[in-house]
């Protein structure tokens, strides 16, 4: 009781930048869906946007990537780390000041990366496409995210650091790392640069990056949130806290060695191929350790599930991470792969984890989370969460299983033989056949847009109808 | 805080940020460094392939061109040694081709066929007919047409700066061919680099 009045300590949470971040996700998520519409239109259509340069297949993809990892992602995930860090740390925000400008910054980022992406500023590398100064302003932003965040924790009232924030800060100080190597580049101007590494060791660090942008990026930030909003919208503790140990310095082990099962069969030496290989395989057992974890969270409580559909976007997000997380082995597997990858399989898988575990466990956190940061406790409409979940998973399911079935097709297509050892297929006759399936997975696309939609008129009306109140931090009796 | 239970375990970590952020990073540092440091010391992955040169400058400026629009995104550059691989791209890809390659252009996507080998496969005709109208020559591509490379002629006094960049990452351009590089290119557009980039691809393996 005494040390909550003591001169200058703050009794109020600092919500701020975690009500920016929250309606920023829903934001970006709107426009990065809107432009993966548009580019899954442009493969079935080609001259939807004949003669456009700034609006052509190969220079939207790097937007789309980027604005739903980093955009609607990152939003997504420093609006739960910093609203989550300070509930289970019973403190406001460390320089909530330099949290605002971990807000501004980021989103000056996204803005950067909008605007010069489309104009054909690149590095040309997968998910590191944004040139060179705008690397630097992510380092700054991402340095002073970090001193907030670890910052929160140093000053905490709570002995113990929940385990959410173990996956949040992990996920902090791995893109940190990853984002630093592998963005390394010799400028030409203020708009080009080149790689600093060439050939197999650009690949080699690239890939290491790339897995670990969804090891670490997708998969332990969002483990985190699955860690406090599954927990809370049950009303049920997380079911096994060792395993949580076990799991936890098992993934972020593991998760940073898988990065050359994207170079399998590659000019990548066979040695570094092998270990990608053995530690993907590995990578199973502690990614289900955390879908069993968050599942049998539920246990006595399965009922909610009937009219609670926060609690489904929850519980259905984690389904999909336990399939992404199966797939994902076996396709390092290499046999698997020779067949798997170069193929629309690959995109099946992503959008899988992207759709189904990604956007459905943010979903679910930022349906819990608005209402609460705007003075109330439920959405404007129940119905529309309903709705937005049914549609949403409509578009998950034609969408992973039109590339499914595309992406084996193809690899199908590409190695059949005649009978006198010549190939059956041109490369063009796969193309032909894959138009139908590219039409369907844009109708996955378009529901699941479809469904942002609903989300952003959801959360336009309960914030119109709410207000930002500052949040009272409880007393805890042995504070 | 009370401090009168005994830490033990993993108390000891999830008690202490310090702790927790150290040893987040020694756990996560190691996979890196296994896979990745080596790289830069075994000679087959560092050593350019027999006939293998910098790419010259009018090359340079398409694999740019290649770069802004983005063609890794739908082409890859990989040829696995694989036999229905072998014979519909050529021999395959090995590691000493793609020593100058800043950054490394592999892909991970094949909605196009690959183009490792694409040099000398079609008449610069060909590549400029099938660049400003894929589907002219294909039908049944998908494609995006590149209307505007043709009208976009090729910056001179922006080229050498790019082999200076590659000078200094440890290409082995010479100060001469740093200094000719802006005259190499005088009057061309970024069609015509980006043909000549094609052109080049996978060429000195036969």
């Amino acid at each position: 009781m005494v040390e909550r009045t003591q001169p200058g300590a703050s009794v109020h949470y600092a919500d701020g930048p975690v009500r920016g971040f929250a309606l920023a996700a829903v934001v970006w998520g709107v426009v990065g869906m809107l432009v993966g519409v548009i580019i899954a239109a442009q493969l079935t259509f080609p001259d939807m946007t004949y003669g456009i340069p700034w609006l052509s297949y190969g220079r939207l993809r790097p937007l789309h990537t980027n604005a739903v990892i980093f955009a609607f992602g990152g939003c997504a995930l420093m609006a739960t780390s910093l609203h989550v860090v300070q509930r289970t740390c019973q403190v406001p925000l460390f320089a909530p000041k330099l949290a605002s400008f971990v807000f501004w910054g980021w989103q000056a980022v996204i803005v950067a990366a909008a605007v010069s992406l489309p104009l054909g500023y690149t590095q040309g590398k997968e998910y590191a496409e944004l040139e060179w100064p705008i690397d630097l302003l992510i380092a700054v932003v991402w340095v002073a995210y970090a001193i907030v965040f670890f910052g929160t924790i140093g000053v905490r009232k709570v002995r113990h650091i929940y385990v959410a924030n173990w996956f949040f800060g992990a996920f902090i100080i791995a893109v940190a790392l990853l984002h630093i190597v592998n963005s390394a580049a010799m400028p030409v101007s203020l708009t080009k640069s080149y790689s600093a590494y060439a050939g197999v060791q650009d690949a080699m660090v690239q890939w290491w990056y790339g897995h670990n942008a969804v090891g670490f990026f997708l998969t332990a930030g969002f483990l985190g949130m699955m860690y406090y909003y599954i927990p809370k919208q049950a009303e049920r503790p997380v079911y096994s806290y060792r395993l949580s140990i076990v799991h936890f310095w098992a993934l972020i082990f593991t998760y940073m060695w898988a990065g050359p099962h994207h170079l399998h069969y590659t000019a990548l030496p066979d040695w570094a191929q092998s270990v990608g290989m053995i530690f993907s395989l590995v990578l199973l057992a502690p990614s289900w350790g955390g879908m069993i974890n968050g599942v049998m969270t539920l246990s006595g409580a399965w009922h909610k599930l009937r009219d609670d559909p926060i609690l489904k976007f929850l519980i259905v997000a984690l389904s999909f991470y336990g399939m992404s997380t199966f797939e994902g082995p076996m396709m390092s597997i290499k046999t698997v792969n020779s067949l798997s990858h170069y193929t629309d399989w690959t995109i099946g898988h992503v959008h899988s984890g992207a759709l189904g575990w990604v956007g459905f466990i943010s979903m679910g956190s930022l349906y819990y989370l608005i209402p609460r940061m705007f003075g109330q406790t439920k959405m404007f409409s129940t119905r529309a969460i309903e709705l937005h979940f049914w549609i949403a998973t409509l578009g998950v399911v034609l969408y992973i299983a039109a590339m499914w079935i595309a992406g084996v097709m193809q690899g199908l297509m590409w190695r059949a033989l005649n009978a006198d050892g010549t190939l059956v297929y041109t490369f063009v006759e796969s193309v032909k056949a894959t138009w139908p399936f590219y039409f369907i997975r844009l109708c996955g696309g378009l529901l699941y847009l479809g469904g942002m939609g609903v989300m952003a008129w959801n959360v336009v009306m309960t914030v119109r109808s709410g207000q930002a109140k500052p949040a009272l931090i409880p007393r805890l009796a042995t504070a | 805080m009370s401090e009168d239970t005994p830490i033990r375990g993993h108390a000891r970590i999830e008690t202490s940020n310090f702790l927790m952020i150290v040893l987040i990073l020694l756990v996560i540092a190691v996979g890196g460094l296994v896979e990745i440091v080596p790289l830069f010391f075994q000679r087959s992955t560092t050593e350019p392939a027999p006939g293998i040169k910098p790419y010259e400058a009018l090359q340079l400026v398409g694999r740019d061109v290649y770069l802004r629009e983005g063609c890794y995104n739908c082409h890859s550059q990989m040829i696995r040694p694989l036999h229905a691989e072998t014979l519909r791209y050529g021999h395959y890809s090995t590691a000493g081709e793609f020593v100058y390659d800043h950054p490394f252009q592999w892909g991970s996507k094949r909605t196009g066929p690959d183009l490792h080998r694409v040099g000398g496969k079609y008449s610069d005709e060909w590549h400029r007919l099938h660049l400003e109208g894929p589907r002219d020559l294909v039908p049944e591509s998908n494609m995006p047409a590149y209307t505007w490379l043709s009208r976009t002629a090729v910056d001179p006094a922006s080229v050498p700066p790019r082999l200076k960049a590659m000078q200094r990452l440890g290409v082995p351009y010479s100060d001469a061919e740093v200094a000719a590089s802006a005259e190499a290119v005088k009057g061309k557009t970024e069609m015509d680099a980006v043909v000549a980039y094609l052109q080049s691809l996978g060429t000195h393996v036969k």
